[in-house]
């Protein structure tokens, strides 16, 4: 497997702020490369250095085994990209943003070609409405339609799904599997997401602070053998006694108002709730929670036990 | 006693002799200036005043007895000097009503001119003064001052040519009095191109108007409507 | 290179704010020209006030489409650079707040480029605008009032030039204009870099164009030396100077001539100096700029 980017102690100071600080990562062909970080981590500034919007303070970028420094355009010609919001002209239909754009990023792009981008992304019929009349799924799915329309080996998504009402945060997902599995593209995607991120992506890289936390494979970081499971019940004081009393004790893991977390491997679920019922706990809700503070806090308290264990 | 008398006569002659002789050539000036009832007069208008800068301008110049004059630009624009009108000289010449001064002699050139002041009888006249320069063998006005209330002090210089039977002159000078011109820069909103520029004076400056005249039609009738506008 | 400013035509072709400006310039031209074509006579009045007292002229054919243009172009040439920086300055800003700017730089032009064509584009605007208000302020003027001898009045003196000396005259000042409002757009273009929303150059455009006007226009000794000379705003009116000819000694317009051609040229080539340093500056500065809308 070859990168197709290979990032170098990338840094970008913005006076005080270490915005991204020492970053190190590659991505392979073929990837859906996972960009992970909660909002301000840093995730957007190292996307903008990969597209040379932020000129990085120090560090090396090389993408396509060419220096993005001296090879700016002929990488640029292979790279397509979503920023943030999908922002397009608003005054202009979508087939002509289409091929606007693909013009600026030098192809000839036959009309036939916009119709089949349109129709990929699902807006065929709406290829002569202005931006404007839009819905905010609808642009972030002409965003990636425009951001395919030279056919670049590289696509950068930056927050793909922001903003989306599930059924868009479905549509955008199966477009990136399909990118990658039928289209065979590499793809860069970031989120603060860590169910987007699982879902997706078979690399992640983990950023905190501008400071990479971990780079791995999906299986290797989502280990679910650490997942954190939200119980919530009508007696929070007596369950956790009652549990306790069960094998489950060495599971407990903090209570926090009506709801207790335990940490346990995912496919327990079914007989922690057999539990419940055999000792009769009120229960409202069983589930394993993903959020990206919970996760951080698990990798930054078991970084701290081995420093404990170090000492 | 006799003697006396004689020599009184002779005196008396003498001065009225030369009062009648002034008179008489006022009267053969006139006579032939009358000849004209009307001309149309094409020629050219070249206008030298300090702060302008004109083209020179094609004008037809109409005149009707009794002082009826009009220049006028067919083409383009001109702008014409207020009391122009005393070019005709019909003005001060075609009336009775004023007193004749003999003032001596002059020289225009190499010719010899009488010089006449004219003075109206009426304290109301716009004219106060005229002085005439009369070439008495042409008997033709080769140049006039004319002192008005209003508008100042106009010169005339005139040279003759073919239509001299009609004292209608091939050209014409005629001078004027103007003031300092000024427009504030605020209403122009001028391009200053740097250059120095020269400091108003304050004294009145001299206009001239010269016109030539290429061609005249002389009493050939001319309706009213010419003068309008 | 070609093709990026066909690309940035095609935007502000497509944009509605452009057509503004033609509207404006349609209105004003059409408000002078109704006041005019009713209440001329006063107007001339007015203006030939100093001369009145000792000539007497025609009104109506003073007033022609000739003078009337240059009446036009007297009172709108100070405001058409709002109109240019409706749309120079939101080349960049307008872009930025759009976000559409970031996609625009992640493409493979580099951002010298871009910014040559957003300046080129503008120019192209500027002069199909002056094209339009040609057609408006001048044709259509020299049909309505007709045409004849054109006079220009400045603070201190009377020009008038014949009719068939007007023209030439016209299209030269037409063509001064389009490098002045060009040095117009490239200041807007170097304040647009700046901002992430166009109102802002908009606006810093326009007060430093009032700011420099009045003290262009201004008559403090302190500055006429000193300061004036090199304000561009002072070199911006100089497409008046093909409006003032040259005369004999005895006062007899020069046909075909200028007054004083080398200062106009100086005006030409200081505007034109400006015109480099704000497009450089906008260069220079875009070229550093991280992107962060």
């Amino acid at each position: 497997m070859t990168a197709i980017v290979s990032v170098n102690h990338l840094s970008k100071h913005f006076r005080d702020l270490k915005a991204v600080d020492d970053l190190s990562f590659s991505v392979n062909e073929g990837d859906i490369y996972g960009f992970l970080g909660q909002n301000g981590a840093g995730k957007s500034t190292t996307i903008r250095m990969l597209l040379t919007l932020i000129e990085p303070t120090d560090g090396d970028i090389e993408i396509m085994g060419m220096n993005l420094k001296t090879h700016r355009k002929e990488i640029l010609r292979n790279v397509g990209a979503v920023i943030e919001k999908p922002d397009l002209y608003k005054y202009l239909t979508a087939q002509e943003n289409l091929s606007l754009f693909a013009k600026i990023s030098g192809v000839k792009v036959p009309s036939h070609k916009i119709k089949e981008q349109l129709e990929l992304v699902g807006l065929i019929d709406r290829a002569d409405s202005k931006i404007k009349t839009f819905s905010q799924g609808m642009k972030q799915r002409l965003g990636i339609a425009v951001a395919l329309i030279h056919d670049p080996k590289l696509i950068i998504l930056d927050e793909p799904v922001n903003g989306l009402d599930p059924q868009g945060i479905a549509d955008i997902r199966n477009l990136i599997l399909q990118l990658s599995r039928s289209m065979g593209k590499t793809v860069i995607v970031s989120s603060h997401l860590l169910n987007e991120i699982e879902i997706i992506a078979n690399r992640v890289l983990i950023i905190d602070r501008g400071k990479k936390i971990q780079e791995g494979t999906a299986t290797e970081l989502f280990d679910p053998v650490n997942t954190l499971v939200e119980l919530i019940v009508a007696d929070v004081a007596s369950t956790w006694e009652k549990l306790q009393q069960t094998p489950w004790n060495n599971n407990l893991y903090a209570k926090e108002g009506d709801t207790i977390l335990l940490r346990m491997h995912r496919n327990d679920i079914p007989s922690l709730f057999k539990t419940l019922s055999s000792i009769d706990v009120q229960v409202y809700s069983l589930s394993p929670r993903h959020s990206l503070e919970d996760y951080f806090l698990s990798i930054t308290t078991q970084n701290r036990h081995v420093e404990t264990f170090a000492n | 006693m006799k003697k006396w008398i004689l020599i009184s006569c002779l005196l008396i002659t003498g001065f009225s002799l030369r009062a009648q002789e002034v008179n008489e050539l006022l009267k053969q000036v006139r006579a032939k200036i009358e000849k004209v009832n009307d001309y149309v007069a094409s020629g050219k208008m070249k206008t030298n005043v300090i702060f302008m800068k004109v083209p020179v301008a094609s004008i037809k110049v109409f005149f009707k007895k009794p002082n009826k004059l009009k220049i006028k630009n067919e083409s383009g624009i001109s702008l014409i000097p207020k009391g122009s009108i005393s070019i005709s000289l019909n003005n001060v010449l075609t009336e009775d009503g004023y007193s004749v001064l003999d003032a001596g002699t002059a020289k225009i050139g190499s010719t010899e001119v009488r010089v006449i002041k004219l003075l109206p009888n009426d304290d109301n006249n716009e004219v106060v003064l005229s002085t005439l320069y009369i070439d008495p063998v042409k008997q033709l006005v080769m140049k006039s001052k004319t002192t008005t209330k209003d508008n100042g002090t106009y010169e005339l210089e005139m040279s003759y040519g073919k239509y001299a039977d009609y004292a209608l002159p091939d050209k014409v000078i005629f001078s004027f009095n103007t003031k300092e011109y000024k427009l504030p820069k605020g209403v122009t909103f001028d391009y200053d191109d740097g250059s120095e520029k020269k400091q108003p004076d304050g004294k009145p400056k001299k206009g001239k108007v010269e016109l030539t005249y290429s061609s005249y039609i002389i009493n050939k009738g001319l309706e009213e409507s010419a003068f309008n506008k | 290179m070609w093709k990026l400013l066909q690309i940035e035509l095609f935007k502000i072709y497509k944009r509605p704010r452009t057509y503004i400006a033609f509207a404006a310039v349609m209105a004003i031209v059409a408000v002078v020209q109704v006041a005019l074509k009713y209440d001329g006579k006063s107007y001339i009045d007015f203006m030939m006030s100093g001369l009145s007292d000792t000539f007497e002229f025609q009104n109506e054919k003073v007033l022609n489409g000739y003078l009337v243009c240059f009446i036009i172009l007297n009172t709108l040439l100070i405001h058409v650079p709002l109109l240019v920086a409706l749309i120079a300055a939101d080349e960049v800003a307008g872009e930025a707040n759009m976000g559409t700017l970031r996609l625009l730089v992640t493409k493979p032009v580099s951002r010298t480029q871009l910014i040559l064509v957003k300046f080129a584009a503008s120019v192209i605007y500027v002069i199909l605008l002056l094209i339009w208000m040609a057609v408006l302020a001048l044709l259509i003027s020299m049909l309505i009032f007709g045409t004849n001898d054109m006079v220009v009045l400045r603070n201190d003196s009377f020009h008038q030039m014949q009719a068939d000396d007007v023209l030439w005259r016209y299209i030269m000042a037409f063509g001064y204009a389009t490098v002045a409002m060009s040095t117009v757009a490239a200041l807007s273009l170097l304040l647009s870099v700046f901002a992430d929303n166009a109102v802002g150059p908009i606006v810093a455009t326009i007060s430093i164009v009032i700011v420099l006007t009045i003290l262009s226009e201004m008559n403090i000794p302190l500055y006429d030396k000193t300061v004036k000379p090199y304000l561009f705003t002072s070199h911006m009116v100089a497409w008046k100077g093909f409006f003032y000819v040259k005369s004999t000694e005895e006062g007899e317009t020069i046909k075909g001539s200028i007054e004083n051609l080398p200062a106009i040229g100086k005006s030409f080539f200081i505007l034109v100096a400006y015109m480099f340093l704000f497009v450089g500056l906008a260069i220079a500065c875009f070229k550093k700029k991280d992107i962060l809308s």
